[in-house]
């Protein structure tokens, strides 16, 4: 078995050395990258806040977790096709003879813009966050949703 | 050295638990973010548990340890398909272990926009008290 696959190896007959590391390059390439990526094998942006979107019939929800903060505080926009979510998540300054024994909370400035799949109507776009959680509801344009067409019998 | 300036939040996968003991519940379980600082009079804990709604949260105290436990329901409605996945939704789950100077009848919790303020008073005896030398 080793024999054979020590002979069938493809270098052996080779014309240029760099030619086979060029493909294992690739490959080691395609295999990292297979691995960087997101949740459940989608490639995920990588940019905050992280967002879920999903669809039903009639709309597409977007939801994003932003503990802390409230809905006046974000800055949200609707055109066209594109949602765009911008705000500054302030961690309120504690007591300033407080010590602290662990920081993991952060706080700062974002903004994000994700195209949706169809056209929106602007609107009736409906933004809530409840439990620090957003959730933004875009109604889908009449011209993007789905028609029943009847057929007729002659 | 104070944080004046914004910076620009970066993205995080939450942290999932990795705990020895088996997970009697199906469901993924992550470690909420937390601040715990501490002055004279008490120390405050604040926990990052986005999604857990006040009746759902149980904070714990036996024996010293200190338990978070946060449920978090769905928030798909029927008839949602997924579109883009980015982050996932699950259990929040921590221990921490408190030291005895903490006043345990006077513990005090928060939940407000899915982050929870936990308040830790100190036992009297615990709190340094000024004592004036006469001359």
């Amino acid at each position: 078995m080793l024999w054979r696959r020590t002979t069938d190896w493809p270098t052996w007959g080779w014309t240029s050395p760099f030619e086979e590391l060029e493909r294992m390059r690739r490959q080691m390439d395609w295999l990292t990258g297979s691995l960087s990526r997101g949740v459940f094998g989608q490639l995920a942006a990588g940019v905050f806040p992280l967002m879920n979107v999903t669809e039903d019939k009639d709309n597409y929800y977007v939801r994003a977790e932003l503990p802390g903060l409230k809905a006046n505080e974000l800055d949200i926009s609707v055109t066209g096709d594109t949602l765009s979510i911008s705000g500054e998540r302030k961690l309120p300054a504690e007591d300033e003879k407080a010590q602290y024994h662990r920081r993991e909370r952060e706080a700062g400035r974002f903004s994000r813009i994700v195209s949706l799949p169809a056209q929106i109507d602007a609107g009736k776009v409906e933004a809530r966050c409840t439990d620090g959680v957003l959730t933004v509801t875009l109604p889908k344009a009449e011209a993007a949703k789905p028609k029943q067409i009847a057929v007729k019998a002659s | 050295m104070a944080d004046t300036e914004t910076k620009a939040l970066q993205a995080k996968e939450k942290a999932e638990v990795t705990t020895p003991a088996e997970q009697t519940r199906p469901g993924l379980v992550f470690t909420p973010a937390v601040d715990i600082f501490e002055t004279d009079k008490e120390i405050t804990l604040l926990a990052d548990m986005p999604g857990v709604k006040a009746g759902e949260l149980n904070i714990d105290l036996r024996e010293n340890v200190l338990t978070l436990d946060g449920d978090v329901k769905e928030p798909e409605g029927v008839g949602e398909v997924d579109v883009i996945r980015e982050y996932r939704t699950g259990k929040y789950y921590r221990q921490f272990t408190l030291s005895q100077v903490i006043d345990q009848a006077k513990i005090n919790a928060e939940l407000k926009d899915g982050v929870l303020r936990l308040r830790l008073p100190k036992v009297e005896a615990a709190t340094p008290r000024k004592i004036a030398v006469k001359g």
